[in-house]
């Protein structure tokens, strides 16, 4: 899956803080996402903060998933204070998957993209 | 010892679940080991707390949490606060003399299991306040002369330590400085007037223990083989934290790689445990201990810490062997660390992207 150049790959986070999210999103021809999967060493908080993120970008544009907030997230599973680095990393994992994305249609395009 | 299977079954028919009904077919135990095989009809049993739902009690394997009660030693508690309702202080009536006599019966028990002479037992509200007056008290006594504690990583209770410490240099008896002032109860060492049927309580659990602790202890540590053997037949990467010989065998910690544990006792909701991950403390650092074992940080956070008691059952083994092979393999599926080591990329020397 990571070498299909219309599904962009994400990994975010570290095992040593107890966290590591990996988001894959698949575009299709017209820049809409029609697929997403996530994988997630993390707490109660973490999965389905990655899980949730799945959700809201499927059919979604690039430029629309780029706005999801990490405080949106957050409320929406009610988090407490403690957990909302949870959200922020499912943020950033959702952008570090579109970055891939993009990194990959640059080169498909035979530019090299600079992000 | 058929008694010791009597209590265990006396102490759960005493538990019933929170829906109230008790079903005449689990009369004998509510927990979800015995109900493993019988799908009952509808979800009567079935405890809503906290927005979680479960079919039954847990199993419980937190012993190092907190122990449930002894029958035998509730027995003795019960009686002593109905009758021994005077205070121990009271010099002037008999309802003083006998509730005195109850705690000084206490503390010879309390004395025989640990080897000391009761003139060296002094009763307080616990582990917390035992630990506070003996580090603040001797260093206050002492502080114009010592002003040195020694400790280890991996010990919170500083107790023993300092005393042995004092007692080699050759001071028979060590000297504290009280943490709660007041009528001068305990020798002046700890002034409130004392919890009669707490003391005989405590004293008759130690009497039990020092009694039945050869019994208990091959008990014990026949099922915490059971149950890592049991785990480790079906699951690859787990880890004992900790000396498997030098251990208390009632504890087993176990990490289970590539998944996290908060996550997992989530998914465990049918079992009590504890976990040494950041998650499940307040300070989102991993334990502490963990640590000073030399357990890597990526491993503490996988760490779920089971306890087993006098009368944890082989049933209840059994099925929180059942249950954490289950999680552990649900969320080994749902983990990209495991999907890295399968695919034979070394985790070890990967450049996380922080932040």
């Amino acid at each position: 899956m990571r070498m299909i150049s219309n599904v962009g790959t994400g990994v975010v986070g570290a095992p040593a803080c107890g966290d590591l999210m990996k988001l894959q999103v698949k575009f299709d021809g017209s820049g809409k996402i029609v697929d997403a999967r996530f994988k997630t060493f993390g707490c109660g908080s973490a999965i389905p903060a990655s899980s949730l993120a799945t959700e809201w970008v499927k059919g979604k544009s690039m430029e629309e998933v780029l706005t999801i907030k990490n405080s949106q997230i957050a409320k929406h599973l009610f988090l407490p204070p403690v957990k909302l680095h949870c959200s922020m990393l499912a943020e950033d994992a959702i952008k570090a998957a579109v970055k891939d994305y993009q990194k990959k249609q640059g080169e498909a395009n035979g530019e090299t993209f600079e992000a | 010892m058929a008694s010791k299977a009597i209590f265990s079954t006396l102490r759960r028919s005493l538990t019933k679940p929170h829906g109230g009904a008790v079903s005449r077919r689990h009369h004998l135990s509510t927990t979800s080991a015995a109900t493993a095989s019988e799908p009952y009809p509808g979800d009567e049993h079935a405890i809503v707390m906290k927005g979680v739902r479960i079919s039954g009690r847990p199993l419980y394997l937190d012993m190092q949490s907190t122990t449930p009660l002894d029958p035998r030693v509730f027995d003795a508690m019960n009686a002593s606060s109905i009758y021994d309702y005077g205070n121990p202080h009271s010099r002037t009536h008999l309802y003083g003399w006998e509730a005195e006599n109850a705690v000084e019966v206490a503390r010879i028990q309390v004395a025989k299991l640990i080897g000391a002479s009761p003139k060296e037992i002094v009763f307080l509200s616990g582990a917390t306040e035992a630990n506070n007056t003996v580090v603040k008290g001797v260093m206050h006594f002492y502080k114009d002369k010592k002003r040195h504690v020694i400790t280890t990583q991996t010990e919170h209770k500083c107790v023993l330590d300092s005393c042995r410490h004092l007692q080699q240099e050759g001071r028979p008896r060590v000297r504290l400085e009280p943490l709660m002032n007041g009528g001068g109860q305990e020798r002046g060492l700890r002034s409130g007037t004392l919890a009669t049927q707490q003391v005989v309580g405590f004293g008759v659990a130690c009497e039990l223990a020092m009694k039945e602790m050869e019994y208990d202890e091959k008990w014990i540590k026949r099922l915490q083989e059971r149950l890592l053997n049991g785990v480790r037949e079906k699951l690859d990467g787990v880890v004992v934290n900790g000396s498997l010989e030098s251990r208390y065998a009632g504890n087993l910690n176990l990490s289970f790689a590539y998944v996290e544990g908060e996550s997992l006792l989530m998914g465990l909701k049918e079992v009590a445990v504890s976990s040494g991950s950041a998650c499940t403390s307040a300070s989102l650092e991993p334990s502490y201990v963990l640590r000073a074992l030399g357990v890597d940080e990526d491993m503490a956070h996988t760490s779920i810490r089971f306890g087993i008691g006098r009368f944890t059952t082989e049933e209840e083994i059994d099925k929180a062997v059942e249950l954490t092979v289950k999680q552990v393999e649900k969320l080994r599926e749902m983990s990209p660390l495991y999907e890295m080591v399968k695919e034979g990329i070394d985790i070890k020397n990967i450049q996380w992207s922080q932040h």
